[in-house]
């Protein structure tokens, strides 16, 4: 295991994508997420998993539970606004009767899951059904209402036209049929929720693995495996066709670009979790002049 | 002949010694007691939910006190015992018996949210039957030293287990959030609004949401939103929540990702 406070426990960073041009069309970048969650879920790795799903309001999600290949599908790309995944982890064993569950989470939701399977105090019988836990990369997120204010406000249209949000190159890219508005990051300052100014974790260091766009071409992903299970699947989906490897770049707009983003991001939250500790508030978080490394998610 | 029998024994004592698996602990079996004051039975049953898995376990551990699990009256001494259940204020052998527990153990855990930080039962105000004057009921720390609180309306088999294993292997990192759970003096549904919404900490995971037991607490709009009367007090939702406390090493630990 490579110890790495930047990028996080890991074993493996490669470029990947899904070879399923189904899946490719309908997700966020390589498909990485919903091309494993619907093989895990052939292979019978899972039996079913969370999933950030359509409510009535359009880039609305609710966390769903998915069974089948379709409504994996159905779920897939990025929704920018929270989605409480892990509201739905007890429902999952009750009501769908899942017996091996697979998950995706934010960094921190990812970490709930994990503390939640460290320490179960309440969730009787629940966590030890936890099969699967894919992270992807998050920067901060936005509550519903920040995300309106953009699609109304910036781009000038209703979130029911909207066909696909992306944040990439510095800038939140709103697509609609005929159109399409990017909005410099640096304008969105303000709108996240408050609760990302503390999150030191860039690229779900706990998950079994995670991925997202940072440091690979477009239309794929850098994929960090981690535990020996999420190292072990994406290395059977390879073998097995679902994922296809193409040459990691190292380089400035590569890894590099990773490793300075998630080190830009933990810099700045580490300054927001002292002050915050300065001002006594209850953050769970360390003091910068306690920590080894003031990098690490503590 | 008296001195051949005398190593026979000695001898008979010798192999017991070996055979036993007494390498955990320093050698000796660690001796828990259970004692149930003014809950449910639910943790109980939830610590009885282990006796399968726990078979190995009980080769660790001696279970030497109990109401309905040892035949046993007078209160031994322990080195952990478990008490589930608030005391009750007008109830004399309920205190007496947790004064009780407090000397003649090594650590006294609460176990279950009742006995924590009184759960449910601090809504009771007397006048049920069959004893209309016990009405004040309160989390054990209120009248002796607790060492360790272990919430939970009840707490899951796997926690208890968890919990008892590391013990039994002296983990004392797992063990040390639970020593300071016992600082919390009472909880509520709302100790989320107050302790993680009010601080700016929320990320909207909805950890709090599946941990209620009475689904007091849901979510909307990527918050928690909070129904006052369903909640049992346990408490769950707040140990739960992902930025109450954060465990990093002991997650990185049993992930493998050390």
């Amino acid at each position: 295991m490579i110890q790495d406070s930047v990028l996080g426990p890991h074993k493996e960073i490669i470029t990947a994508r899904a070879t399923d041009k189904k899946i490719l069309n309908k997700s966020q970048d390589g498909g990485i997420i919903t091309a494993i969650l619907v093989y895990a879920l052939e292979k019978n790795i899972i039996d079913g998993t969370i999933v950030a799903g359509d409510s009535q309001e359009a880039w609305k999600p609710e966390p769903i539970v998915a069974t089948t290949k379709k409504e994996i599908l159905k779920a897939a790309g990025t929704k920018y606004t929270m989605c409480p995944n892990l509201a739905m982890i007890k429902e999952a064993t009750r009501r769908y009767g899942l017996e091996k569950i697979g998950t995706v989470g934010t960094p921190c939701q990812v970490m709930g899951l994990r503390k939640m399977q460290a320490y179960p105090m309440g969730l009787r019988n629940v966590m030890d059904k936890v099969a699967l836990v894919t992270g992807i990369y998050c920067m901060e997120n936005f509550p519903y209402d920040s995300l309106k204010a953009f699609i109304q406000d910036k781009a000038g249209t209703v979130p029911e036209k909207v066909t696909k949000m992306d944040i990439s190159k510095g800038k939140l890219f709103i697509k609609t049929a005929d159109n399409e508005t990017a909005i410099p990051i640096k304008q969105t300052h303000g709108y996240e929720q408050s609760g990302c100014k503390y999150c030191m974790d860039y690229v779900a260091e706990l998950s079994d693995f995670s991925c997202g766009s940072v440091g690979a071409k477009p239309g794929w992903s850098t994929v960090i495996k981690r535990t020996e299970k999420g190292t072990s699947i994406i290395d059977s989906a390879i073998e097995d066709g679902i994922l296809e490897v193409t040459e990691t770049n190292e380089g400035k707009f590569g890894l590099e670009m990773l490793r300075k983003l998630s080190t830009n991001k933990k810099k700045q939250r580490v300054k927001n979790v002292d002050k915050a500790l300065t001002m006594g508030l209850e953050v769970p978080f360390t003091r910068s002049d306690l920590k080894e490394d003031i990098l690490e998610n503590r | 002949m008296f001195e051949k029998l005398m190593n026979i024994l000695k001898s008979e004592e010798n192999t017991e010694k070996k055979s036993s698996p007494t390498s955990i602990n320093n050698g000796k079996k660690l001796k828990i007691g259970y004692i149930h004051l003014s809950g449910c039975t639910g943790d109980l049953m939830s610590f009885t939910e282990n006796y399968d898995e726990l078979a190995d376990l009980l080769d660790a551990v001696d279970i030497v006190y109990g109401q309905t699990l040892v035949d046993c009256w007078e209160m031994p001494e322990m080195d952990i015992v478990l008490i589930e259940g608030s005391v009750c204020l007008e109830d004399a052998h309920s205190i007496k018996e947790l004064k009780e527990a407090r000397e003649k153990s090594k650590l006294l855990v609460a176990l279950g949210s009742c006995a924590c930080t009184g759960g449910f039962t601090v809504y009771a105000k007397g006048g049920q039957r069959a004893q209309p004057q016990h009405s004040s009921f309160l989390a054990l720390q209120r009248l002796v030293k607790v060492d360790m609180a272990l919430p939970g309306c009840p707490p899951s088999p796997q926690i208890i287990k968890k919990v008892i294993l590391a013990a039994v292997n002296n983990d004392m990192d797992y063990l040390a959030p639970f020593m300071k759970f016992t600082e919390n003096q009472d909880a509520c549904g709302c100790d989320l609004q107050k302790r993680i919404i009010n601080q700016s900490i929320c990320i909207g995971c909805g950890a709090c949401a599946a941990a209620c037991p009475t689904r007091a607490m849901t979510m909307k709009d990527g918050r928690p939103s909070f129904n006052c009367d369903r909640c049992v007090k346990c408490g769950l939702c707040y140990y739960q929540c992902t930025r109450s406390w954060w465990p990093i090493d002991q997650i990185k630990k049993e992930m493998g990702l050390e």
